[in-house]
């Protein structure tokens, strides 16, 4: 039971994670991977503040998402200049460098050494610290990110989002300057990252540079690929999927350490397998 | 009264000069004809006039004040210019009436992420897509329209635009009899209602029918302008048409 507790936690940080990307991806056409940035900028702001700091889990939350506003309002104001596989580029290249400023800025962030002894969140006098409480929190955050994401695709906005996709000069023709439309919506879906990376600083009381990695953001690009792009309900599949492939590993018959081993190769297996039989994902509407 | 004028406009690719030296002005409320064989710039005209791509030199003039040496995309609709373009660009993975209410909306992030007018938007965007017969398919993802369709809806999104000045790129180019009724009869409306309309077109037919007013283009310059019967009647036109 514990163990099942622990695997939804997982689930509603990559559900979250997996929307906010989406976001970008699915509904805009952008195909960054710089994602995990804005997941460790939370994570380190919640890390840093609540072992450093007196301040509450709630605050840690709000400063990470602010630091995430500031980074992707910086970053995305040289990414909007692209499309296509520069914004791919570019964004490989952003997510190279906030990576060795994790590593690096080892008085701020310990580096490699990583950050211990993050507490559990309390919240409004609300002990947070029992992971089923801990789920019911995430699970909240999840639906509220939910909620504000579909506000945000059902809107005007969204619709705008979504001819960018198909054709960014068109829709420039049509009287919109379109850099804004991508630089707010990948600063909305940094914001929503930075939440996500905060919950697993305080979930897992213990964060390095190894979760926030190149590899991090592909892994998050599978779930909302596998699940669906430019569908939200797709992304929390995804993630769902993804989190319980290795117990199906194992409940498969593959021994423990093998099925640990296996995942990576099975993630690049189903990216490979989506773009040659199912581009759109499982529930998706919009192939890359 | 003239409402738009080029001013030497030039733009050349690599080693190809595709719009040379040209100087032409379009009166309001009128349609004006461009012809000219395959190659010699009536598309760069139009993607210079709207933005798409940059001016090399020369001017653009708007009401005989507003002038442009180089402009934005996203600001020609502040001109009241708007336009189809000649490879068909929709949103293809959109429905038929999300094309039309997409350029309805408001141009800012903030605003547009909290608009107020969707009913006043559903109903412009029900009567623009009555005009061209696609109300019907409304729902349906543009990429799965025949070709006639995909043309008549980008016809249907610049009428949404309630533009001043029309820019249409082989609008016909394609499109069989019944379909060639319904967009020349949005042109003559257009053209009833005042707006000024700058047709691109092939079918000389068409032209004589339609245009009040007619420029021939050859390798990017200006090579005869006048009223359609007199200029198609020149030896020149004839010759850049067929052939020396
Ligand atoms: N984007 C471009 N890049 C390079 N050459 C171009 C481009 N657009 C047009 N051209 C060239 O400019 C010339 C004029 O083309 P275009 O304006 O499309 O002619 P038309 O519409 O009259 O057929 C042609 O020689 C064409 O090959
Ligand atoms: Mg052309």
């Amino acid at each position: 039971m514990e163990y099942l507790i622990h695997l939804a936690i997982l689930f509603s940080i990559y559900a979250i994670l997996g929307i906010s990307l989406n976001l970008v991806v699915g509904y805009t056409g952008l195909l960054s991977i710089t994602h995990a940035a804005f997941y460790g900028i939370g994570a380190y702001a919640t890390a840093i503040l609540l072992t450093q700091s007196g301040v509450g889990f709630l605050l840690s939350v709000i400063l990470g998402i602010i630091l995430a506003v500031l980074a992707s309002f910086l970053i995305g104001a040289v990414l909007s200049k692209f499309d296509g596989d520069y914004y791919a580029l570019g964004s490989f290249g952003f997510s190279v460098i906030v990576f060795s400023v994790f590593l690096n800025w080892q008085s701020l962030t310990r580096g490699p050494l990583g950050i211990l002894g993050i507490s559990k969140p309390e919240l409004f006098g609300i002990d947070f610290s029992s992971n089923f409480a801990f789920l019911i929190l995430s699970l909240l955050f999840l639906i509220a990110i939910y909620f504000v994401s579909k506000f945000i695709v059902n809107s005007s906005f969204g619709r705008v989002l979504k001819a960018i996709r198909e054709d960014e000069k068109a829709i420039q023709v049509f009287g919109y300057n379109t850099l804004y439309f991508k630089l707010a919506v990948f600063v909305m879906s940094a914001a929503m990252a930075a939440v996500a990376g905060s919950l697993f600083a305080s979930y897992i009381t213990f964060i390095d540079t190894s979760t926030f990695t190149l590899m991090e953001s592909i892994f998050i690009l599978t779930i909302i690929i596998l699940g669906g792009l430019a569908n939200l309900h797709g992304s929390i599949l995804g993630a769902l999927f993804l989190i319980l492939l290795p117990e199906i590993l194992r409940f498969v018959g593959f021994p423990t350490d093998i099925a640990v081993q296996m995942r990576q190769v099975v993630y690049g297996l189903i990216l490979i397998l989506l773009m040659l039989y199912r581009p759109q994902g499982l529930i998706g509407e919009y192939k890359l | 009264m003239t409402i738009l004028e080029t001013k030497k406009l030039e733009k050349h690719f690599d080693g190809v000069q595709a719009v040379d030296n040209l100087s032409i002005g379009i009166e309001k409320g009128e349609i004006a004809g461009i012809v000219g064989p395959n190659g010699s710039g009536k598309t760069t005209l139009i993607n210079l006039l709207s933005g798409t791509l940059e001016i090399d030199a020369g001017a653009v003039i708007i009401n005989g004040v507003q002038k442009f040496e180089n402009i934005n995309p996203w600001q020609i609709s502040f001109y009241g210019i708007t336009r189809t373009f000649q490879d068909v660009r929709l949103f293809e993975q959109m429905t038929v009436l999300d094309n039309i209410l997409v350029v309805l909306t408001e141009r800012n992030v903030f605003s547009s992420l909290f608009e107020k007018h969707k009913e006043y938007h559903l109903k412009k965007a029900e009567e623009v897509l009555q005009k061209v017969g696609l109300w019907k398919k409304k729902n349906q993802l543009a990429i799965n329209l025949s070709y006639g369709q995909r043309k008549l809806l980008e016809i249907a999104r610049t009428l949404a635009m309630d533009a001043e000045i029309y820019l249409f790129d082989e609008p016909f180019a394609g499109l069989f009899p019944e379909m060639v009724k319904i967009v020349s009869d949005v042109v003559k409306e257009l053209k009833r209602e005042g707006k000024t309309i700058i047709l691109i077109e092939h079918n000389m037919e068409l032209i004589r029918k339609l245009c009040d007013y007619l420029f021939v283009m050859d390798e990017g310059k200006l090579l005869a302008e006048g009223k359609p019967e007199k200029v198609l009647a020149k030896k020149e036109v004839i010759e850049a048409y067929l052939g020396k």
